[in-house]
């Protein structure tokens, strides 16, 4: 299992609010989104990879993580390039070939510049969710939510989420381990269909456990009126200081420059070629 | 509709389910595409808690799979499930796994509720969200998303019809003295 969740540091971006960490995570996933201009995608990275500097977490905390993107971007590039080696030459309109391969497959550099694209649009949406996601208290993570507008019983149902998955899990290997002394193989050694017989053998006490659990956490939510009222406050929650406004300014910034390349390249794709 | 408490803890719980097997329990199929039990459970909370059940599972889990997983955030599939819990919420008659009732022809229902919707999410949504959001080739996402959604389907159609079934078994049927 790799760290998942808050790790609590000092540090600028820990003391903004919740609420506007989550506003730069959606403005950027939607700026991102918009274009696929290479300098905008590569200055977003750059800002997004600044402010991961200043949260004080350290890249070799999240290692599983990052070799986890890695993997998913090489296997996602490799897919594409399979499938449609000339999708760059179709986007740009020129084929400028550096070498041939095989059959119909050759590498232009209208196709690298396309996947670098695709590569840079994921990513640039990375490091500011993980921020979001690693700075962020669970507590006030409901309040944030709530902040924007989304109403209180979805915000705590993401909280709660977040509180029970560690719950789950533990519940999960529980079930596996006690089913494995019965007999139950869910390994590489066993057969697919021993395997998946295996499977269903933890998931269904898994879910009937976990439908007990919901019975029991409801009926103490309602027990102490949990619901009864339109509105809520939160215990977590934090008015927002001058730092947020500047930093939900540039996150607006960020959705405006994205749409301000479309009108200068006169599209999603800017054409070097 | 009503979102009772119930409902909360339902789509907390839910939602911490779909992650956990998403991460744990999925098997690779095709490229970046895995063959996973977390709709099957989506299917049967949104059969028994109903669709913003679902909605939020969907929505929360996939999200919360995908930050951890470094995924970031692949809108468009995160779109693909929310749309499976919304309408999976409705193939169902509202109340009638709870009270007991579930047969044949619901399970039926059920089988051919989640063809359609597996269907029109995976081998629809998905992929057209990823042409228009990443420019993505068309071939290689259509491809993608049939083989999920043809995973996605049978799961949901066997593992998720035998869990609604043995849900309604612990439950007591309406007008029934027993």
């Amino acid at each position: 299992m790799t760290a998942f969740g808050y790790i609590p540091r000092d540090s600028v971006l820990h003391r903004l609010t919740g609420a506007s960490k989550l506003i730069m995570t959606v403005a950027l996933s939607i700026a991102a989104m918009i274009t696929f201009d290479t300098r905008f995608l590569v200055f977003v990275i750059i800002i997004s990879l600044v402010m991961f500097g200043l949260s004080k977490i350290r890249f070799s905390e999240l290692k599983v993580l990052l070799a986890l993107i890695t993997l998913f971007l090489i296997i996602n590039n490799v897919a594409i390039y399979l499938f449609a080696p000339e999708q760059g030459t179709l986007i740009y309109n020129t084929r400028n070939e550096l070498f041939h391969i095989a059959g119909r497959y050759s590498v232009t550099a209208e196709q690298l510049f396309y996947q670098l694209n695709v590569s840079l649009k994921y990513f640039a949406i990375v490091p500011v969710a993980l921020i979001f996601f690693l700075t962020t208290e669970p507590g006030e993570f409901a309040s944030s939510l709530n902040a924007l507008k989304v109403h209180y019983k979805i915000a705590f149902a993401v909280s709660l989420s977040l509180r029970y998955i560690p719950d789950v899990q533990r519940a999960y290997r529980e079930i596996s381990q006690a089913q494995q002394a019965r007999g139950v193989d869910i390994s590489r050694k066993a057969s697919l269909r021993r395997r998946l017989a295996g499977i269903l053998a933890i998931l269904f006490p898994l879910v009937f456990s976990s439908i007990d659990k919901i019975e029991q956490i409801s009926n103490a939510m309602e027990l102490r009126s949990f619901g009864r009222m339109k509105k809520r406050t939160w215990y977590a929650a934090r008015s927002f200081s001058k730092r947020d406004f500047v930093f939900v300014g540039i996150s607006v910034l960020f959705v405006l420059l994205s749409v301000l390349t479309l009108v200068v390249n006169g599209g999603r794709f800017y054409n070097p070629f | 509709m009503k979102f009772t408490v119930k409902h909360i803890v339902a789509t907390a719980i839910g939602a911490a389910l779909f992650f956990l097997l998403a991460r744990f329990l999925s098997f690779p199929l095709f490229a970046n595409t895995y063959l996973t039990l977390q709709y099957a459970v989506l299917g049967f909370f949104a059969a028994v808690f109903g669709p913003i059940a679902g909605l939020l599972i969907g929505l929360i889990g996939h999200a919360l799979t995908d930050l951890a997983w470094g995924y970031g955030i692949w809108w468009s599939w995160v779109i693909a499930s929310t749309i499976v819990g919304l309408l999976s919420g409705f193939i169902v008659k509202a109340g009638s796994v709870e009270s007991g009732e579930f047969g044949k022809k619901g399970i039926i229902r059920f089988v051919i509720g989640s063809l359609i919707i597996h269907g029109v999410s995976w081998g629809l949504v998905a992929p057209v969200l990823d042409i228009l959001i990443y420019a993505e080739p068309a071939d290689k996402v259509f491809v993608q998303g049939i083989i999920a959604g043809a995973g996605n389907f049978v799961l949901t159609a066997i593992v998720g019809t035998l869990l609604i079934l043995g849900y309604t078994k612990t439950r007591v049927k309406s007008g029934s003295l027993e």
